[in-house]
């Protein structure tokens, strides 16, 4: 009888040391994660061994955190691509449908909060130019209303990216294709780089992101969709993780109007080079010197 | 040896004080306690907790560092008169003066770091270990400036403190040139703060070259203004030997400063609402309010009614050599530049954002609370560098003192 209590005494001390000793080793992996995390270098110093050692770190993080195993890319940049965007104000009807699909893709955080790439004002007609007569939050039954326009802003990806300039630490860079990206392991959350864009380009992680697991999207880029972390700056990356592999950004595939284009601003045979030879072309805050290579036109 | 003595009995004094002193510290870092427990708040949900978000991304702790930055800077408006012109009663205190500046730069620091997102990853912007991008990005000039600020504002003082202490007259030769430096230094950490905003063209609010100016003069009125105050209540608790004129010395000074500030301000107000372009948005959203949003509006303007009425104070010899008026103004001034350089500045800057929409920010009880922590933090600090400084600046603190009790003991010990 006592025999008996003592083995099942040592067997109970004897499986909570054993998990004690789990527990202890996964919080010691658990910091050492986070040792290596916070000693990780800028993405674009690390060799190819480290950016290979920094996925890896990632996707045990992300399996641990979401219990999906992610696949993340660090595709460079093809030097024959300059990427090029265009779209057509005569056809967006102002449904927001590129906003949602923008947000799946690029796995932002749907509350608290609540983060979104792209923005669609709406603005009377004849007030175009004037952004601040724009509107934000508006929900009629139907779309288009009759005497607007609608008008979608993301990211221009400009040529001389303010942004990028008031980067205190070159945590923001331009890529050789034309595309404005962010290390989010490197961003020092100052978010300078958002009161230097005029075209409110970026957006801040002012929390945890908050993504249902179900409904990550677990294709990444390093430098594109992959989570975020809290107090990190994020913005539009024309869907770099589509974009390096031959598919369309996820808004350009999800417009119902066709309103959308997109393209390799130096093949000349290209739809975007066709658009801005033919069509009536304009650029936002074009006077701010800030070049972008979002062309907005009109095809009717 | 000699030096390691000096520091422990430093050490040491900063820990005995009369009653008042133990209270006004202990009040000090009673408000550093709650401030801390909020900081941890925020280090563990994130910046979510202040009242900032996408359209105004900046806010209180952003405009309290451009007012400290101000207050920093102001502190060679003792150094000239006293180094320059060689007016001897602001030479006494011109070490104070420099401490405070010390001060201020430090609690300027502590308000950057309240607002990074990421403070694990502040070794990023240090030179040679992160990435300082030196000089692309104005926020690593005014790294650099402000902490060469804060060295040249702490390497001056004690120099001279601990000469003082051993008896000695500091070394001109090094002094001087330190001093000299220390003029144009403050002209720029403060005009590099102003470029900081100046330069963003998606802000047409900061985008007006008189910005830089406009620092300039309302920090000549601010930090002289913080000093006339601080000096007056250590003259009246720790025995600081000041003398009234070099206080309306000050204030006369404050009072050129405080006229090129509104005239200014006055010169943008008359730019914005004459030609009347969409860049008046942010200066109507301050002034006026735009499409029903004021709730700066009574702000900006009590801000107006002190800054007008400290500076008819400081104009008339009557109420500048008053020390009741004098106090008073001072107060307004601290508090009328304060709203103007502070929510006055940087919220306006936001409003409308570029695609035009109104989010009308104020800070919370979370920003408050860590803002005036630090603001007590700072205190803290100076009260301690006074607590030294002073007995030194008076002898009651001094090497051949400290000898001549070391001798006695040691005559008595031989004795016994």
């Amino acid at each position: 009888m006592e025999d008996r209590s003592q083995t099942r005494r040592d067997f109970m001390k004897m499986m909570s040391m054993g998990a004690m000793a789990a527990l202890s080793l996964g919080s010691l992996s658990c910091t050492r994660a986070q040792v290596e995390a916070f000693l990780q270098k800028h993405f674009r110093e690390m060799t190819e061994a480290e950016k290979k050692e920094a996925i890896r770190r990632l996707e045990e993080t992300y399996f641990r955190k979401y219990g999906k195993k992610f696949h993340i890319s660090t595709q460079p940049a093809d030097t024959a691509v300059l990427w090029g965007y265009g779209l057509d104000l005569s056809r967006c009807i102002g449904c927001r449908r590129c906003v949602y699909a923008c947000v799946k893709e690029n796995n932002q955080s749907r509350s608290n909060p609540q983060l979104q790439w792209i923005r669609v004002v709406r603005l009377k007609d004849g007030s175009l130019i004037n952004l601040e007569n724009t509107e934000h939050y508006y929900n009629p039954e139907k779309v288009p209303e009759p005497g607007f326009q609608y008008m979608p802003v993301q990211c221009q990806h400009c040529e001389n990216p303010p942004c990028v300039r008031v980067c205190p630490v070159h945590a923001t860079w331009k890529e050789p294709d034309g595309i404005v990206v962010v290390d989010y392991n490197w961003c020092i959350g100052c978010r300078y780089c958002m009161a230097a864009c005029p075209y409110k380009g970026r957006v801040f992680n002012w929390g945890q992101p908050n993504i249902p697991p179900e409904e990550l999207n677990t294709e990444v880029h390093y430098l594109g969709n992959r989570p975020r972390m809290k107090n990190v700056v994020e913005k539009c990356t024309f869907c770099i993780q589509r974009v390096r592999n031959g598919r369309y950004p996820a808004c350009v595939e999800a417009c119902p109007t066709g309103a959308r284009k997109f393209g390799n601003l130096l093949d000349p045979d290209s739809e975007i080079r066709y658009i801005i030879e033919n069509k009536r072309v304009f650029r936002l805050k074009e006077d701010l010197n800030t070049e972008p290579k979002f062309y907005y036109f009109f095809s009717a | 040896m000699e030096a390691w003595i000096f520091f422990k009995k430093t050490i040491r004094m900063v820990f005995v004080g009369t009653k008042v002193y133990y209270l006004w510290c202990a009040f000090l870092l009673a408000i550093i306690g709650i401030a801390i427990s909020f900081y941890m708040k925020q280090l563990d949900a994130g910046l979510i907790i202040t009242n900032m978000k996408d359209q105004v991304s900046w806010g209180l702790y952003l405009g309290n560092f451009t007012y400290l930055v101000g207050v920093a800077a102001a502190a060679v408006l003792l150094v000239i008169p006293a180094y320059i012109y060689h007016f001897d009663p602001i030479k006494e205190i011109v070490v104070l003066g420099e401490l405070l500046a010390a001060s201020a730069i430090i609690m300027a620091l502590m308000f950057v770091l309240a607002d990074l997102g990421r403070p694990d990853r502040f070794w990023h912007i240090v030179p040679f270990i992160g990435i300082l991008a030196f000089p692309d990005s104005l926020l690593a000039w005014d790294v650099i400036v402000l902490n060469g600020y804060l060295v040249l504002n702490t390497i001056v003082p004690i120099y001279i403190l601990v000469k003082t202490y051993f008896g000695k007259e500091p070394v001109r030769k090094y002094v001087i040139p330190l001093v000299l430096l220390s003029i144009p230094w403050a002209v720029g950490i403060h005009t590099v703060t102003a470029f900081l905003y100046n330069g963003l063209a998606a802000r047409p609010f900061w985008n007006a070259s008189i910005l830089a100016p406009r620092f300039l003069a309302s920090a000549f009125c601010s930090g002289p203004a913080m000093a006339l105050i601080i000096f007056q209540i250590l003259r009246k608790t720790a025995g600081l030997k000041i003398k009234n004129e070099a206080l309306f010395k000050v204030a006369e000074l404050m009072a050129y400063a405080m006229f090129v500030n509104l005239f200014l301000l006055g010169a943008e107000l008359f730019k914005e609402y004459y030609s009347g372009t969409i860049h008046l948005a942010p200066m109507q959203y301050l002034f006026q309010g735009l499409h029903g949003h004021d709730s700066l509006v009574p702000w900006i303007r009590s801000a107006m009614v002190m800054n007008i009425t400290a500076f008819l104070i400081f104009l008339i010899p009557a109420t500048r050599t008053n020390l009741l008026t004098l106090n008073i103004g001072s107060l307004l001034i601290i508090v009328g530049v304060w709203i103007e350089k502070g929510l006055g500045l940087i919220v306006p800057g936001f409003i409308p954002d570029p695609l035009g929409e109104i989010y009308e920010y104020l800070p919370n009880v979370n920003e408050i609370a860590i803002s005036l922590g630090i603001w007590a933090f700072g205190l803290f600090i100076f009260t301690l560098f006074m607590r030294i400084a002073i007995p030194i600046q008076r002898g009651d603190f001094s090497h051949s003192k400290y000898a001549r009790e070391a001798g006695r003991t040691q005559y008595e010990r031989s004795n016994q």
